[in-house]
């Protein structure tokens, strides 16, 4: 676990170890999978926001000729839920509807059509009740709860209290308080929901074969819903076109799906459309905040009380997480001497929110850098100034027991203001172009993961072979961002051999060890440090192999393509002679590498402390210039740079990819993306309406690794695929400020708000000068 | 086996795909992309959107980059068609393929073939486009992993590279 002699080697960028197949089309994702002898599996999906189920006949459709099996919420009477402590939604709705486009019944039949034919055919009724589209409609006295358990709409209440918040303010020279909200927005990765589920009544075996991020999750739920044993149900993982968070969540169409295919008895495919897509939604939620800073002269933040509304939709999911990671994540970028968070998680009677890129951590960092911008600006500071007179010193522990181990933000604020030349340019360029900047940060996943089992918190196997490939078993799921690749590394770095000798077999729970998936940035800290672990055990059972074979003492032998004693002397063998030697007797290898968390690591003891524990944060700043067109409210993005802290970099090139693609998803955020609902009707169900940025829109966006190298990450490593989002919402609003001089305090910072906070300020103006005029 | 219902009126397609020549009965309303897909067994075509929204699915027919997903099979007929598998050349990626694997201008790759045809089409007519001229030609292209940065770079090293 602790770092490795190779730390601080800069490594070139390795190309994905599954990039051919994806550039030559050969890659097969779900939908690709050979389906021609499975069923067509089509949902009907409730027309109603909120309603008492009456009537659901399926008789009729039932009775389509060509329809070999349909579900209702009668066939599942189980709930499920990302949450153990939060199971309250079925695979298909039982009693009760709660959001328009949520699942009541399903079918399988030989083709869409038979099967969007016998859709048609469903007879449902519902006594419609009063529905809640807003968290203020939800929370006002009198709605009826969505959930007979959760009076008052209210999920869950968090309400943190860390340090002295009223003499934090007493000490402070400048206090400011700000209402800051943020769309609701989706994850929108290119590739649709899709699963192939094969269940066969003979064996009473099921197959599934979905886009899951975390296949362990899907493998429990399933279990629970069917009343499987899991040692009859295989979860696959195929080539996946994307996550940002999307499927770290059980869906109710996976468990749907594997429904029909036990009532059919037989395969089911399963496609949802885009529009299903954004019915399905789980993403980040619309969320509403009240931050009240205090700041001394110097820019030191002396307090910090904080208000977060999120509107999580009609059930669970992951809605407990967010509104926890909300307010822990407060902390552990700066050092800040007192906080208060009061969160609150509401129902309304629209789809689900979930787990998005930055999860939790996203809207509540971006008000609280605008704050920080707005209140640098009051005391006549640089913004880069406020954020240095806050910085933390590693190792050490926040207020809330989160272990910040290692902390390249200083160096992060360096580069960034290098590389945009900030000190030259800010407060010198023509009207209309503007520079802003923002820090953020994320973890290397959770030191305490949500299924608590008490297991290692990453397992690896290694196997090696008489034809001396080494294979890696690992259950984490490749969904792009390259895990696969860096298991592969690690491996062959560990024991140095070419990479091109090792291959990655993973998620596939035939064959794979349990993994808790691809979340919270958890894949390159924890299993990367299991295939260190797995590749040194390795290691040493082939290093034992040629002492043997060379006559020498192990720990004089090198290991790699070649084995040899001592530097490259004469004594020396190839890596095939040495597998021969090291198979004799034991036969081939299989060795396991683990890695788990130490209890130290895993967050405070108060109600909720787990949420935002990690044993590393990465840490990032950016710097944005945008032109804003004060005719039109166009805000183009000029430029970015951005720097972020990854400990060390594994894969450069990965590296680079995952902060530039964060740091776009972020803009995605901040300028265009957005859900709109009429009646809990989406008007943004497709890729047309969700504005997700062109090639055409998006700029040039510069990236410097920062490596603080982690004590404990692999190699020194940190997570890279989140941390730098959160920054760009609140870099590019504070850009805003400093072109047009408008405090934009609604995301995202489309061209109508533009527009009309420029109207509003020369009513005002006018107001003013008629105001003056009269007095 | 269900009876195909009678209105459903076929006709020969005959095109060149990927190279080769071939004849199909296709019904008059099949679109491209479940052409590809499902009889041609053309997997590498995506489907992203419900109707021309993403460009996942982008083909050539005849040299021109369209979305496969809204254009009728029948509409190819006598023309050729050209998709992501068939771009290698006696098992070789061809110099797009190679970059976008190289330069990572694929993270999950399911935007990856719409993308690396769309700039095929760009290449053919322009050899050496600008950044500017890149973007343009692929807007119509999503891409939710990349924020296109290596996607630019790696047509352009593309483009630097011999056909």
């Amino acid at each position: 676990m602790s770092a490795d002699p190779t730390a601080g080697a800069k490594r070139p960028g390795v190309p994905l170890i599954d990039g051919i197949e994806k550039v030559t089309g050969r890659a097969r994702y779900t939908a690709d999978l050979m389906h021609a002898d499975a069923l067509v599996g089509r949902i009907f999906r409730s027309p109603f926001s909120h309603g008492e189920i009456v009537r659901l006949d399926v008789s009729k459709a039932r009775a389509v000729e060509g329809v070999a099996g349909i579900v209702t919420g009668t066939d599942c009477p189980h709930g499920y839920g990302v949450l153990p402590v939060a199971m309250n939604e079925y695979p298909l709705a039982r009693g009760r509807v709660r959001y328009r486009g949520e699942p009541v019944a399903a079918v399988a039949a030989i083709d869409a059509k038979t099967a969007e034919q016998a859709l048609e055919l469903i007879e449902f009724e519902v006594r419609e009740l009063p529905a809640y589209y807003t968290s203020e409609e939800a929370r006002a006295p009198g709605a009826i709860p969505l959930h007979d358990d959760k009076p008052g709409n209210l999920e869950r209440e968090v309400h943190h209290h860390f340090g002295d918040v009223s003499r934090g303010f007493a000490e402070a020279d400048l206090v400011r308080e700000e209402r800051i909200s943020c769309a609701e927005i989706n994850h929108a990765q290119i590739e649709p929901h899709a699963c192939l589920a094969d269940y066969d009544p003979m064996s009473g075996r099921l197959t599934m074969q979905s886009v899951s991020q975390v296949g362990y999750y899907l493998h429990l739920m399933l279990a629970r819903c069917l009343e499987m044993d899991t040692s009859r149900i295989r979860v696959v993982k195929p080539f996946i076109g994307g996550g940002f968070g999307a499927r770290v969540e059980v869906l109710n169409f996976e468990i749907v799906t594997a429904l029909l295919a036990r009532a059919a008895s037989g395969k089911v495919m399963m496609q949802l459309t885009r529009e299903e897509n954004f019915l399905t939604h789980r993403a980040r939620p619309q969320t509403d905040i009240r931050l009240k800073l205090g700041m001394r002269r110097d820019g030191r933040i002396t307090a910090c009380d904080c208000e977060v509304v999120q509107r999580g939709g009609a059930y669970a999911g992951y809605g407990i997480v967010t509104i926890l990671y909300a307010g822990a994540l407060l902390q552990g970028l700066y050092d800040i001497p007192s906080i208060k968070y009061d969160g609150y998680r509401v129902y309304a009677n629209l789809p689900p929110c979930g787990a998005m890129r930055g999860h939790g951590s996203v809207n509540t960092r971006h008000a609280f850098e605008c704050l920080l911008d707005r209140m640098a600006r009051d005391l006549g500071l640089d913004p880069f100034a406020v954020r240095r007179a806050n910085l933390l010193r590693a190792p050490t522990r926040t207020l809330n027991d989160l272990m910040v181990n290692s902390y390249g933000l200083e160096e992060c604020l360096e580069r960034v203001e290098s590389a945009s030349k900030w000190r030259a340019r800010i407060g010198k360029l023509p009207r209309g172009k503007g520079l802003g900047m923002a820090c953020s940060h994320y973890v290397s996943g959770a030191a305490k993961p949500i299924h608590w089992t008490g297991e290692p918190h990453a397992a690896v196997n290694v196997r090696l072979d008489f034809d001396g490939g080494i294979t890696a078993l690992t259950g984490a799921a490749d969904i792009g961002q390259g895990s696969s690749t860096m298991v592969a590394i690690a491996v062959a770095e560990t024991l140095g051999v070419s990479i091109e000798r090792v291959r990655v077999v993973a998620a596939d729970s035939m064959v794979t060890p349990k993994d808790n998936g691809a979340y919270s940035s958890r894949i390159t800290f924890m299993v990367g440090n299991a295939a260190i672990d797995a590749a040194r055990k390795l290691k040493a059972i082939l290093i034992e192999a040629a002492a043997r074979k060379l006559e020498a003492r192990p720990e004089d032998i090198e290991c790699g393509e070649a084995f040899r004693v001592g530097h490259g002397a004469q004594s020396s063998l190839p890596f095939a002679e040495i597998v021969k030697e090291a198979l004799v007797d034991r036969g081939p290898i299989t060795v396991s590498g683990a890695f788990t968390c130490p209890p130290e690591a895993q967050g405070g003891k108060h109600r909720g402390g787990a949420v935002g524990s990690t044993m590393g944060f990465s840490y990032a700043a950016q710097v944005v210039e945008v032109d804003v067109d004060e005719a039109t409210g166009v805000v183009r993005v000029d430029k970015v740079w951005a720097a972020l802290d990854c400990g060390h970099a594994i894969n450069p090139l990965a590296v680079e990819g995952q902060i530039e693609g964060s740091v776009w998803m972020g803009m995605g955020q901040a300028l265009s993306e957005e859900t709109r609902y009429v009646e809990g009707l989406p008007l943004h169900a497709s890729l047309l309406e969700y504005r997700v940025p062109t090639s055409a829109e998006s700029p040039a966006i510069e990236v410097q690794i920062v490596e603080s190298h982690d004590p404990y990450g692999p190699f020194g490593a940190k997570e890279a695929s989140e941390g730098a989002l959160a920054g760009f919402p609140p870099a590019l609003v504070n850009a805003v400020a400093n072109a047009i001089g408008i405090d934009m305090d609604e995301l995202p910072v489309t061209p109508d708000r533009i527009v009309e906070a420029l109207v509003e300020r020369r009513r005002r103006a006018r107001l003013a000068t008629a105001q003056r005029a009269a007095s | 086996m269900q009876t195909q219902s009678p209105r459903s009126r076929k006709r020969l397609l005959k095109l060149k795909l990927n190279g080769r020549w071939r004849e199909d009965a296709v019904a008059e309303n099949q679109l491209l992309v479940d052409y590809l897909r499902d009889v041609a067994g053309l997997t590498g075509v995506k489907t992203g959107c419900d109707g021309g929204e993403c460009g996942a699915c982008t083909v050539l027919v005849d040299g021109e980059a369209v979305p496969s997903c809204i254009t009728l099979a029948a509409r190819c007929h006598e023309q050729s068609v050209e998709t992501i598998e068939g771009l290698i050349q006696q098992g070789r990626p061809n110099r797009l393929q190679r970059s976008f694997h190289e330069k990572l201008g694929a993270q999950c790759g399911f935007c990856t073939p719409g993308m690396i045809m769309a700039a095929e089409a760009l290449l053919r007519r322009n050899p050496h486009p600008n950044d500017g001229e890149i973007r343009l030609a692929l807007s119509g292209n999503l891409c939710r992993c990349t924020g296109y940065i290596k996607i630019i770079e790696s047509v352009r090293t593309a483009a630097e590279t011999p056909a």
